[in-house]
């Protein structure tokens, strides 16, 4: 399998009134052809991880790394007018809020047809039938009113399949998928996965997903990466994410409610402090 | 005593052709200290009818009553001491020049309280964030801490009756697990009164007596949470809802 993305020893760091704080501690990883999926607790890392990829890490962050590469190429040396070029072409990244991404004062489908026609050098007519049929294709039930909205006037779920419409347009390379499901209903969130598992299939896209629902990832998946206090603690084929050995990611499996099995009260993860101190692991 | 008494409440955007029904002919009810759901497809209108009972949707018509009286518009002060709300999108609900404390203490001195300070530390603590978040940005904090600081703002108050949007759709699984149990010890000891929205069916599950379940503006069933466990439903899209959720928790 070639390699898409290689990262090594990367670090993002903020420093702050009381010192550096270390949001990401030396995480390796590689991205081929395949779905990525990474987990792990509320400000373990995994958006700044992402980020960091994209370089878009606001300073005073700071982001080190031993390694960062794109097809063999360098990330991290390249000029910032360089990395817009990265940005828009070859990394696409869905954040994980999706509203906030998207122009308060622009109407959408000028959003996504403007995005279109940056990539693809077509009329506005035809980059306007094309934004409708990608609001289509993410599963909206009316595009053509959608297309005349404004950010705030769609829903929850709405404003995320926009963002991943979006994030289609310039057929890139690797896509790096923050929560981009999370205000989804299961049927819909299907018809998402969908769209990303044939890019990945067809196109030989790489996908980095983050995300904290476990059993969508060990069921969308080819493999994990399971981060704590800025680490990867356990990496794992996703389909064996059930069979996981760390007491952290037992723990995060054991804190899900279940539909078949009422309780009282859900169990919470005791954290071992020993955790945040362990070697990182490479996936 | 009811808490939230809903009938005949529709909610529409915009005028003429351009007009979209949002919430049609809806009727749900909630008991004092009781626990409602809503689940249904996106854009069902789910978020619509939080928004209507907080006084943020223009144009209304029917019956909304809160602890048993009709709500005035605009809605007083004392209303929003009663009733708060978590919202979907917790990066806009929250001010980005605007720290974690001034965000809490500016909520806490609207309501009238004195201790300040020490309400602050405990209600971060109650949400899980340490004294070291409290005068943070939102820009510095990940997604499930901004949702938790949405959640500890909506505390401040000491509301009766809590809206609840996709409250740890955010969240991973852990922290969801500490805040759900929250929001379990906050009803029994206070009494409060949920209206929750949320995609996961297992989360309503854990948290709703009763659940009713939109699509296309409209609710088409009402049903407890032991039919819903049990698989006994009416209507064709509670099933499609019911039988995805449980095969995606089973794969
Ligand atoms: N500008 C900043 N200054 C200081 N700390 C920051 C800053 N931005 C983020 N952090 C911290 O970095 C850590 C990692 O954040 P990150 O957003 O990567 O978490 P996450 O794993 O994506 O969590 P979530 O699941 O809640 O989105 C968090 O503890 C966060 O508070
Ligand atoms: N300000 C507005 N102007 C026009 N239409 C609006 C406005 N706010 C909401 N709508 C429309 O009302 C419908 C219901 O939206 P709502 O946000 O209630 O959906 P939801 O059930 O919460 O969906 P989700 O699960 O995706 O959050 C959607 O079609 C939406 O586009
Ligand atoms: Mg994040
Ligand atoms: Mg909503």
């Amino acid at each position: 399998m070639s390699k898409l993305l290689e990262v090594e020893n990367l670090w993002v760091k903020f420093p702050t009134r009381n010192g550096v704080f270390d949001a990401v501690r030396g995480v390796s990883f590689s991205l081929g052809q395949e779905r990525l999926g990474i987990v792990g607790e509320s400000g373990s890392g995994k958006s700044m991880t992402g980020r960091a990829i994209l370089r878009l890490i606001r300073p005073p962050g700071m982001i080190e790394a031993d390694k960062m590469e794109l097809e063999g190429v360098d990330l991290l040396g390249r000029s910032e007018r360089e990395m817009r070029k990265v940005r828009g072409q070859q990394i696409s990244m869905i954040m994980q809020d999706p509203k906030f991404s998207l122009n308060p004062v622009m109407r959408v489908g000028a959003q996504i047809s403007e995005a279109y026609r940056l990539h693809a050098k077509v009329s506005k007519k035809e980059a306007k039938r094309k934004a409708i049929a990608m609001l289509e294709a993410v599963a909206i039930r009316d595009p053509e009113r959608v297309y005349r909205m404004f950010p705030h006037e769609v829903s929850g779920g709405m404003g995320q399949r926009i963002m991943i419409a979006m994030m289609l347009i310039p057929d890139p390379k690797i896509m790096i998928a923050d929560e981009p499901t999370s205000a989804l209903d299961v049927s819909v969130q299907m018809q998402v996965l969908e769209i990303m598992d044939k890019l990945v299939k067809d196109r030989g896209m790489g996908l980095i997903f983050i995300s904290h629902d476990l059993n969508l990832v060990s069921s969308f998946c080819d493999r994990v990466l399971i981060m704590y206090a800025g680490r990867v603690v356990e990496t794992l084929p996703a389909d064996k994410l059930h069979e996981a050995q760390h007491p952290y990611t037992r723990g995060l499996l054991n804190s899900l409610p279940r539909l078949d099995a009422p309780k009282e009260r859900l169990d919470v993860l005791q954290r071992d402090p020993a955790w945040a101190t362990e070697e990182s692991v490479s996936g | 005593m009811s808490g939230i008494e809903i009938e005949g409440l529709n909610v529409w955007f915009g005028e003429y052709e351009e007009r979209v029904d949002a919430v049609k002919n809806a009727k749900l009810s909630v008991p004092k200290g009781g626990s409602f759901g809503l689940v249904g497809e996106s854009g069902s209108g789910k978020s619509t009818i939080l928004r209507a009972i907080m006084g943020l949707a223009p144009t209304w018509s029917g019956k909304i009553d809160i602890l048993g009286k009709p709500v005035e518009t605009p809605r007083s002060r004392d209303f929003y001491r009663a009733v708060q709300m978590v919202f979907q999108d917790p990066y806009a609900s929250l001010h980005p020049r605007h720290s974690v404390d001034q965000v809490l203490s500016e909520t806490l001195s609207l309501h009238g309280f004195k201790d300040i300070d020490t309400r602050i530390s405990k209600l971060l603590d109650d949400v899980g964030l340490g004294p070291s978040f409290r005068f943070r940005y939102p820009h510095q904090l990940s997604g499930g801490q901004r949702q938790r600081v949405a959640i500890a703002r909506a505390l401040a108050p000491e509301p009766q009756i809590l809206l609840l949007d996709e409250p740890t759709s955010a969240l991973d699984v852990s922290v969801q697990a500490e805040i759900l149990n929250l929001l379990t010890d906050l009803r029994a000891e206070h009494k409060l009164t949920y209206l929750m929205v949320s995609h996961d069916l297992a989360v309503v599950g854990h948290i709703c007596h009763d659940i009713a379940v939109m699509q296309l503006g409209e609710i088409v069933e009402t049903l407890g949470v032991e039919d819903m466990r049990a698989m006994r439903t009416e209507h064709p899209y509670t099933k499609h809802l019911l039988e995805s959720s449980l095969q995606s928790a089973a794969r």
